[in-house]
């Protein structure tokens, strides 16, 4: 997108209003607020919606809504749309590498390499969905006439607070991990980068990803992460890109429905890195079932 | 003709009761610094024996105890040498079977059948299962050297006391922990029994301690800074407090909590399997189960059929004597969890459900509940909705798969579920969309080391027993951010 690079001789360019990603839709914030999104040297990008409590709610419920039917497509079929936003992807690459140098501050060349890193890191994901049953389940070997197996099932509505620094790769480096397992997500992210997310949030509107699998607020994080840490409905927390003085409070506030909690980092990671299955691992349940074998 | 059965009672001897039972620290036997408990046998009210319990002072010395165990000794050990001492503890426990199962009995008030049979039995097999991953755990799926994340406080309920201790201690202890151990306040014998059991292994002092004192004793060890670890089961109430006590110190948590589960008898089930189920999921252990089948949800078309027969067989149970081997339902484990089973059984004839209750005779002394049914239950009532922990049975109906379903994931808690029908794919079906750690098909309240157990939601979070269960005991790689 390079509409807000400013006007291309003879013509005025048309810069995008960047709006919250709620059930499949792209409204502004239901508060009516926004605030101003700048560059790493303090040059204004765009206005960026300043999601409420309301909207955090609302996105919780399409969350829900949409946690049913994605947690039970068939793993084969989450792999290809997951595989699809990485195809999506590389089509608005340039688009991606601009706005990630924009609100990064970094060259070109290194903004093109995140951008690769992320897109690969759906790769990897979309691999994942249809393995990571074989990795963490089982056919447990019992000491009785019994069928029994276990499988890793999708904890439910995971409210993730995205990296503050890794505007694009963080995000899909907490992100796809959650819905690769076929969690539902609510992201809140990077408070003063956001602007990769909302365009990712269109990859995802248009690469077979239904609506409310994954919603995407922007805005302040600490005025959403409570809401979302008390939410009844919210069953996991990534406290990943929480701000330091709110964490314990956030920590303290999911005991009152027993969330899962990924603590945040003490710095945030090198997202380059290659991943591990921990973030898999850490929003799954295991189900084990019993049947007797008998004639 | 008298046709009743003459009283078979295994000798209380056989428990090896002592007047006095002390803390274990540090490889001794210690008084404590609390108050000494008076610990009851519930089905005749007399005082057992009197229990030193721990100060807070106790709590630090232990944790000390044990984090120096860790240091000097428990982390050098090699995985195979802390194998040989998880399969003596385990050969120990089965060459005291009887005596365990005893005590376990008149402690605790469960009948002699199931302590003889399951609760000291299992726990043997989880030292035995657990013994054989010390040395294996690079095969776990953790990376090649899992780490072990040092102490462990744990904290653990009156409901199967031996077999609570030993899913605590047997990952804990294969994984390269040591322990610091509270059993519940009205049950701490078994649990003490079992850390002679550790002497007589000659396993390294520090490596297990047991602290028996009340809720503030536990509240204090969970709360101890030279914990790296808690694992808790009990209610879901005092696992919030936990998991708030552990915000932001990176501490690792795992929480086995209540729950209310719906066992759903299809129309075409094999109802002679589903009776013996419903009896087994409600009623074993006096209901003082977490994963107990409370919620029956039968299809409408077999409900009167069902309900007819379920009352026949539920009045067939023996009420009484724990020791005796004839007895189906023993004594509820204290007077207070008899006053709570009692007031929500009250609230259910409130708000208007029918109670069955088993004519079966109950002894004059000790605290029973007779097995009790209520019909006509709406989900919105209490006794629908909250944890019970008692032999008290909720029965609604319902009329479609998804109905019953939707019914059986209508609560917060989810730690099992129970599926009766002759249907195959319905069995698969219902196993996939119920959102419960354990489900159960055409059979109920099956566990083993070597399967995992535990729940969704506010049931808790964590395993135990599996290669599932050993995760909670391991410092697994991430990027960075400690997952609870």
């Amino acid at each position: 997108m390079s509409s807000a690079d400013g006007p291309v001789p003879g013509r005025i360019g048309v810069p995008k209003t960047y709006k919250l990603y709620l059930g499949g839709e792209f409204p502004r914030s239901e508060s009516g607020r926004s605030y101003p999104v700048a560059d790493s040297r303090g040059g204004f990008l765009a206005n960026a919606a300043q999601a409420s409590r309301k909207d955090a709610r609302d996105a919780v419920v399409a969350a829900r809504k949409a946690f049913g039917p994605w947690s039970q497509a068939s793993a084969y079929h989450r792999g290809q749309v997951l595989f699809r936003v990485a195809e999506v992807m590389e089509g608005r690459r340039e688009q991606f590498v601009t706005e990630v140098a924009a609100a990064e501050g970094v060259a070109v060349k290194r903004a093109t390499a995140l951008t690769d890193a992320a897109i690969d890191r759906w790769v990897w994901y979309a691999g994942w969905t249809d393995k990571i049953a074989t990795v963490l389940g089982a056919a447990n070997p019992v000491a009785g006439p019994y069928f029994c197996f276990t499988v890793p099932e999708p904890t439910g509505v995971v409210a993730v607070l995205a990296p503050q620094s890794s505007s694009l790769l963080g995000l899909v480096s907490v992100l796809a991990p959650v819905i690769t397992v076929g969690n539902a997500a609510v992201v809140v992210a990077s408070q003063n980068r956001p602007l990769p997310a909302v365009t990712l949030s269109e990859v995802l509107a248009t690469s077979d990803v239904a609506g409310g699998v994954v919603n995407v607020l922007t805005g302040r994080t600490a005025e959403l992460a409570p809401w979302l840490a008390a939410h009844g409905d919210v069953n996991a927390l990534d406290l990943c890109g929480a701000p330091a003085a709110i964490q314990a409070d956030l920590e303290r506030t999911a005991a009152g429905t027993v969330k899962r909690v990924r603590s945040a980092p003490a710095t945030e990671p090198d997202w380059t890195r290659p991943p591990d299955i921990s973030r898999l691992r850490g929003f799954v349940e295991a189900k084990t079932v019993w049947h007797p074998v008998g004639t | 003709m008298d046709w009743t059965d003459a009283a078979a009672p295994e000798s209380r001897e056989t428990a090896r009761l002592s007047a006095s039972y002390r803390m274990f620290v540090d490889g001794q036997f210690v008084e404590g610094g609390g108050e000494p408990i008076k610990t009851r046998n519930p089905a005749s009210e007399e005082v057992l024996a009197e229990v030193a319990t721990a100060s807070p002072s106790d709590v630090d010395i232990a944790v000390r105890a044990a984090r120096r165990c860790y240091d000097k000794v428990w982390s050098r050990t090699a995985g195979a040498e802390r194998a040989k001492y998880l399969f003596r503890i385990a050969r120990l426990i089965q060459q005291r079977d009887r005596e365990l199962a005893v005590l376990e009995s008149l402690d605790n008030g469960k009948p002699i059948r199931e302590s003889r049979d399951i609760d000291v039995p299992m726990a043997a097999a989880h030292f035995f299962h657990h013994a054989g991953w010390a040395d294996k755990l690079g095969y776990a799926g953790f990376g090649p050297d899992p780490k072990p994340l040092g102490v462990v406080g744990a904290v653990i309920p009156w409901t199967f006391p031996l077999l609570m201790a030993a899913w605590k201690i047997a990952p804990a202890l294969a994984c390269g922990n040591t322990v610091v151990l509270k059993p519940a306040e009205t049950t701490p014998l078994t649990a003490l029994v079992l850390a002679e059991i550790c002497q007589q292994a000659q396993l390294p002092p520090g490596v297990v301690n047991i602290l028996p004192g009340d809720g503030d004793a536990g509240a204090e060890l969970v709360a101890h800074q030279g914990l790296d670890m808690v694992a808790f089961t009990g209610s879901t109430e005092v696992g919030k407090q936990i998991q708030r006590t552990l915000a932001g110190t990176g501490r690792r948590l795992t929480l086995g909590l209540g729950g209310k589960a719906a066992n759903i008898v299809f129309d075409d089930a094999p109802v002679d399997q589903a009776v013996e189920g419903i009896v087994d999921g409600i009623f074993f252990n006096q209901g003082h189960v977490c994963w107990a089948g409370s919620r029956l949800l039968v299809q409408e078309p077999i409900a009167d059929e069902l309900l007819g027969r379920l009352r026949a067989r539920t009045s067939t149970l023996r009420v009484g004597d724990p020791l005796d081997r004839n007895t189906d339902v023993g004594a509820i484990n204290s007077r207070k969890q008899l006053e709570r089973i009692t007031e929500l059984a009250d609230a259910g004839d409130a708000e208007g459900a029918q109670r069955w209750t088993s004519p079966c005779p109950l002894p004059d002394r000790g605290y029973f509940f007779a097995p009790t049914m209520f019909s006509d239950v709406s989900p919105a009532m209490r006794i629908a909705r909250e944890e019970i922990l008692g032999p008290v049975l909720s029965v609604l109906s319902f009329r479609t798969p998804d109905e019953a379903v939707a019914k059986a994931n209508n609560t917060p808690y989810g730690l099992s579920a129970g599926i009766w029908t002759e249907n195959g794919s319905r069995a698969l079906w219902a196993a996939q969309r119920l959102r419960a750690g354990m489900v159960w098909a055409n059979t109920i309240n099956r566990f083993d080391p070597a399967a995992p157990f535990g729940g969704y939601q506010e049931s808790g979070f964590g395993r135990e027993g599996g290669r599932a269960g050993l995760a909670a005991y391991l410092a697994t790689a991430d990027d960075g951010g400690g997952l609870r």
